[in-house]
């Protein structure tokens, strides 16, 4: 059997040949924001696009793009812990997270007596050995509805690539829509309020607190501690097929519906002379109406998902610098 | 997600706009009335709870 063919028996036909991959900038390369964050401690989105941290007071931590990276790729994204906390209080966790949009999500077909299995794969690294916690969850479900597996780094500071099957579900439809239809989370330490079960792998279920991560590891125990990860494909099937490589252009354009940086305005004096103003399309029709941060202006209208307007008195030579607009899930 | 404060404002015939001037994580935002936008629908859960109140425009 030739190469060609034995990968198109191991894909098998529910899966794609191209943009297989659900994740959004899984190989770390956008980073709108920038490229580091020190002393995070919180909630947000840092560091490279469409990935977010969710903290529950569990250390402080440097976020960056880093240049370690496996054969294959240029980037990765890289948790340094700077501010340890070796004995997490019960509601304590840290969760670095993608939450994917939900009508990208149709095709798994949850809900329903066929539903399509899984594969997420990736390459992590890090000094900190042992078991991790990878688990998929679907807000939209009425019972908040889970599911865990675990894997285990084995070899420190060595790039390893894991693969985890998830099976499909069977009650839990996904909305067609522009919310968050999967939460997928990687877990990197929790204090006994999650750890202090039984974990029970690959079963969707209304999952109780205590048996979410048994056995994971607390990567904030040492300020010597970083955990890297690229790579990241979840895709229809079973088997994990190679990371498909997407260029930057389209990398940052699927980034961009979520969130763009905005160029510098300059607008047009009205009639009497005192006000500018100035409208923009954004590069990319964003999920929803997004939130606009900046500073230059007096005012903001007219938001939808393709642009806004923006305002101000006098007659300034810029009306906006640095500013975003953010629709992120 | 540390929303400081949130402000209906007016338009330019008086009306309120669609739009809420905020101070959020210490940066000044302004965040559209849309529950599928993130950070409003923060907002509306930190009113439901009254933790955050929206002030009225100018």
């Amino acid at each position: 059997m030739s190469k060609a063919a034995e990968l198109a028996a191991l894909i098998g036909s529910q899966t794609a040949l191209s943009n297989r991959n659900l994740i959004i900038n899984g190989a770390m390369q956008v980073a709108q924001r920038g490229t580091s964050v020190t002393g995070v401690t919180g909630d947000g989105y840092q560091a490279v696009d469409r990935w977010r941290t969710n903290s529950g007071s569990l250390g402080t931590f440097t976020l960056s793009q880093s240049t370690d990276a496996p054969d294959g790729f240029a980037t990765s994204h890289k948790y340094d812990c700077t501010t340890a906390d070796a004995s997490p209080a019960a509601g304590d966790f840290l969760i670095f997270e993608q939450r994917v949009e939900a009508q990208d999500l149709q095709q798994l077909n949850y809900g329903t007596s066929s539903p399509n299995r899984i594969t997420l794969s990736f390459y992590v690294k890090s000094n900190k050995t042992g078991t991790y916690i990878a688990e998929l969850a679907l807000p939209d479900a009425s019972n908040n509805s889970n599911n865990q597996q675990s894997y285990t780094i084995n070899s420190a500071n060595t790039w390893e690539r894991k693969t985890l099957s998830y099976v499909g579900n069977t009650t839990d439809a996904i909305n067609n829509d522009n919310g968050i239809g999967m939460n997928v989370f990687f877990w990197l330490g929790a204090g006994s309020n999650f750890t202090s079960g039984t974990l029970t792998q690959n079963t969707w279920a209304n999952t109780t607190a205590a048996n979410r991560v048994p056995g994971q590891v607390n990567l904030a125990d040492s300020t010597s501690n970083e955990w890297l990860i690229t790579g990241v494909q979840m895709e229809l099937g079973e088997q994990a097929t190679p990371f498909e490589h997407r260029s930057f252009g389209d990398e940052l354009a699927r980034c961009q519906r979520y969130l763009e940086v905005l160029p510098r305005l300059r607008g047009g004096v009205d009639g009497a002379g005192s006000t500018q103003r100035a409208g923009t399309v954004f590069q990319t029709t964003k999920r929803a109406n997004p939130t606009i941060t900046g500073t230059l202006y007096d005012s903001v209208s007219d938001v939808n998902t393709n642009g806004f307007a923006i305002q101000r008195s006098g007659n300034p030579a810029d009306m906006s610098a640095g500013a975003l607009a953010d629709a992120e899930l | 997600m540390n929303i400081q404060s949130a402000q209906y404002v007016n338009d330019e015939n008086g009306q309120q706009s669609n739009m809420l001037k905020c101070v959020i994580d210490e940066i000044n935002m302004w965040v559209p009335i849309d529950p599928a936008n993130r950070h409003y629908e923060e907002i509306m859960q930190q009113v439901k709870t009254g933790d955050l109140t929206i002030a009225d425009a100018d």
